[in-house]
């Protein structure tokens, strides 16, 4: 009880408010996306029309669509290749018209082509191309002993590895998995030979690798477009308006400049965005300032908050169900195994899987599918915990209590409750000190925290962003712990508590 | 008053209480006495409700205890067990009022009646403001007795409650004990596998072997017309260092 009031004071500040008109811009978790996203929304604020909210890095083309179709996003960068072969999984090549015409029933339109196709390609160092002599795709199967490192959406994606070995009969078994922001110093450092690219990467040059000819048109045109819902253009009008005044604003060779800006020279996304629109806003280029501005950054509290609000709002919510179960599970025999196996099983499936499954059941991004995925995680040590706590109660124990004649609820709570109340606070505090970590993934569904700055400096792999998401998340991770510590002072009784000197 | 009518108690399929009847009579400290896994604690763990017998009922006074009336009739109980079962996270008289607290009894009845029982088990009243840990094994039992008789209670089972106490401990209490249901008005009876001090406290003695009562009666009758070998057998067992209690002058 003191425990809930406790949260519950920390926390019912922090709630969010719900605006009026909005319009939630999203971007999946690449530079090129993030540049585009924040384009997008400097665009529609200029427009002076309605809320802007932007939802920046929200993971693989599942999760964003899956966002937009629920009405999670308005709308989102988005290349004609993915919406043709990975979205409506068309196999001949369809043209805009089309695809309106099959997105039209799930309420979603094509529009705004930017003026650039970004397709997919395979690089690798050029002084290794030269020396094997490999110029095109064609050339490739020919060595099969190179080392592939594919990004995991284009291992997934049937217009990546699985179309692409297909076509061109390529010899090599699935490719190692490796995140898209990190693959270029893999293969820089020669640790693989051969990357999944996108054309626009300005990482390409920087490196030297050479881009292999498609010699048999495999990949499709990834023309950058923005995918909408249909709604839009009614809802706000005249942002609709300063929106489709981007079309074939962007050249190829000026997104991967913004690219480079980005990922190069230190430019924040916004940065890099407001400079091609020729803003004056916001902030100024990152690299003059020193990490501690940066960790310090004036998003510091908004992410503090959104962290804390994720932890102990579903923490608290594991409390209320975690220590009811775990009860349960002790005091029914016929329980016990059914409940400890769910919590176990639930354990077992990744946070970005539960992520794209809760997104389409609650029909919407952020904080609520990101709490009601962290309350699952939590559950785990919460009701083993009290589960374990409550059986290892002396028998001895039981009877004197039974014997007194004390009725069930009475029992529980004066003496079976504080008998297991070390066990029950270890396991919830086990739960608060992994949820703190397990929120830094939050951020790829729009939830915040920050894991916002861990997948803006992994897209950009920039190490300094980095840390100055994981160390502030690692900070918290020791607090909640000297806290519950802390309480666990106040909390247990003293006749339980480990005096110093004990055995423990 | 408390009474037994053909309770029996089996398990996984072995007979631990044969069925059994057995009545208990106010002002009397009846001895429950027999090897390990006669029967005896079963049978106490009946008259509590702690354990369902197979067959049978237990009648506390003329009410028959069932599930529906267990802890109204446990409150008539008093109930200690070896090493007095004390609740780790209350200090002894958290311990002691816990029941008494959770009835919502007058908070100045309580405080007398504390006192009242310090005194009757010779516990110094500084010791109850310390948890169990901080207590000696004596300290705990005498911390146990109280919690049995906070309520002033019409009956008290004790389940070898001198078992794991040291030899002069275990002798002071028992002569505490002695002097304490000596005097009232109350059903005790006390389960030991130990003659001496069943010879002691009781004023009752039931011998019990593989769940059955062997024979009932005062410790003269037990010596003088033993129902089987048997019972002859079981106190001899008993060493002491001192001259044989039992054979008197017939070598």
């Amino acid at each position: 009880m003191k425990m809930l009031v406790l949260l519950l004071s920390v926390l019912i500040p922090a709630v969010p408010a719900w605006g009026e008109q909005t319009v939630t811009v999203g971007s999946k978790r690449f530079t090129e996306s993030y540049i585009l996203g924040e384009i997008v929304r400097q665009v529609a604020e200029g427009a002076g029309e309605a809320k802007v909210v932007y939802k920046p890095g929200l993971g693989n083309t599942g999760i964003v669509f899956a966002a937009l179709t629920s009405g999670g996003i308005d709308l989102y960068p988005e290349y004609t290749g993915t919406i043709d072969r990975e979205i409506l999984k068309n196999s001949a090549p369809s043209d805009i018209a089309t695809l309106n015409r099959q997105l039209a029933g799930l309420g979603i339109g094509v529009a705004v082509p930017l003026g650039f196709n970004n397709t997919y390609a395979l690089a690798m160092r050029e002084e290794q191309a030269q020396s094997l002599g490999i110029r095109t795709l064609s050339d490739l199967a020919r060595h099969r002993s190179l080392r592939l490192g594919m990004s995991q959406e284009f291992l997934g994606r049937t217009d990546g590895w699985r179309g692409l070995k297909q076509a061109y009969a390529l010899p090599f078994a699935t490719p190692r998995g490796i995140d898209h922001g990190l693959s270029y110093e893999a293969v820089a450092q020669g640790q693989v030979d051969v990357i999944d690219i996108y054309t626009t990467d300005a990482k390409i040059a920087r490196y030297k690798l050479r881009v292999l000819a498609d010699d048999r048109k495999f990949f499709p045109a990834y023309d950058a477009v923005l995918l909408y819902r249909l709604d839009l253009p009614r809802r706000a009008p005249k942002t609709w308006v300063a929106l489709q005044k981007l079309a074939g604003k962007i050249p190829e060779q000026r997104m991967i400049e913004m690219n480079a800006d980005a990922e190069l020279h230190g430019k924040g996304f916004a940065m890099a965005a407001a400079d091609f629109l020729e803003n004056a806003e916001p902030g100024q280029a990152r690299g003059k300032e020193g990490f501690l501005s940066l960790l310090f950054g004036p998003d510091f509290w908004r992410l503090t908050q959104e962290h804390l609000v994720l932890v102990f709002v579903s923490l608290a919510a594991g409390v209320a169900v975690g220590v009811p179960l775990g009860i349960w599970a002790a005091r029914t025999p016929s329980a016990r195994q059914p409940i400890l196996s769910l919590v176990g099983v639930i354990q077992t499936i990744p946070a970005l899987a539960l992520f794209a499954f809760l997104i389409p059941l609650f029909r919407q991004i952020g904080v609520l599918p990101a709490l009601v995925a962290l309350f699952l995680y939590a559950l785990l040590p919460i009701v083993r915990n009290a589960y374990t706590g409550l059986s290892d109660i002396a028998p001895s124990l039981r009877e004197s209590a039974l014997a007194l004649g004390l009725p069930s609820g009475a029992r529980l709570r004066l003496i079976e409750l504080p008998l297991a109340s070390r066990a029950i606070l270890a396991g919830i505090k086990t739960s608060a000190v992994i949820n703190v970590g397990t929120a830094t993934i939050a951020a790829f569904i729009g939830a915040g925290g920050f894991g916002e700055r861990i997948a803006a400096g992994l897209a950009l792999n920039d190490n300094a962003m980095l840390l100055a998401g994981a160390i502030p998340a690692a900070v918290l991770a020791l607090l909640v712990q000297g806290g519950f510590e802390a309480l666990d002072v106040w909390l247990i009784p003293k006749g339980l508590r480990a005096e110093k000197g004990d055995m423990r | 008053m408390i009474r037994v009518e053909n309770v029996s108690k089996t398990y996984g399929g072995q007979a631990a209480l044969a069925p059994v009847s057995l009545d208990f009579r106010p002002g009397t400290t009846t001895v429950l006495i027999g090897p390990s896994g006669c029967g005896k604690s079963t049978l106490l763990r009946i008259m509590m409700g702690l354990v369902h017998p197979d067959s049978g009922r237990v009648l506390v006074g003329d009410r028959e205890l069932s599930a529906a009336n267990a802890n109204e009739l446990r409150h008539r109980m008093g109930y200690v067990i070896q090493d007095g079962g004390l609740f780790p996270h209350l200090t002894a008289e958290g311990n002691v009022t816990l029941l008494a607290r959770f009835l919502k009894r007058p908070v100045g009845e309580i405080e007398a009646r504390i006192g009242e029982l310090a005194d009757t088990v010779q516990l110094s009243p500084d010791l109850l403001a310390r948890h169990p840990r901080d207590l000696s094994g004596g300290q705990r039992q005498r911390v146990g007795l109280m919690r049995a008789l906070m309520l002033d209670p019409e009956i008290v089972l004790l389940d070898e409650p001198l078992g794991a106490l040291d030899p002069i401990t275990r002798s002071e209490l028992q002569a505490q004990l002695k002097a304490i249901f000596g005097g009232i008005q109350k059903t005790v009876v006390l389960v030991t596998h130990d003659m001496g001090e069943a010879a002691y406290l009781g004023d009752d003695i039931v011998v019990m072997r593989e769940g059955r009562v062997v024979q009932r009666g005062p410790l003269a009758d037990l010596l003088e017309r033993p129902a089987e070998a048997y019972v002859t057998d079981f106190i001899r067992a008993q060493r002491s260092p001192l001259p044989p209690l039992v054979e008197g002058g017939h070598p």
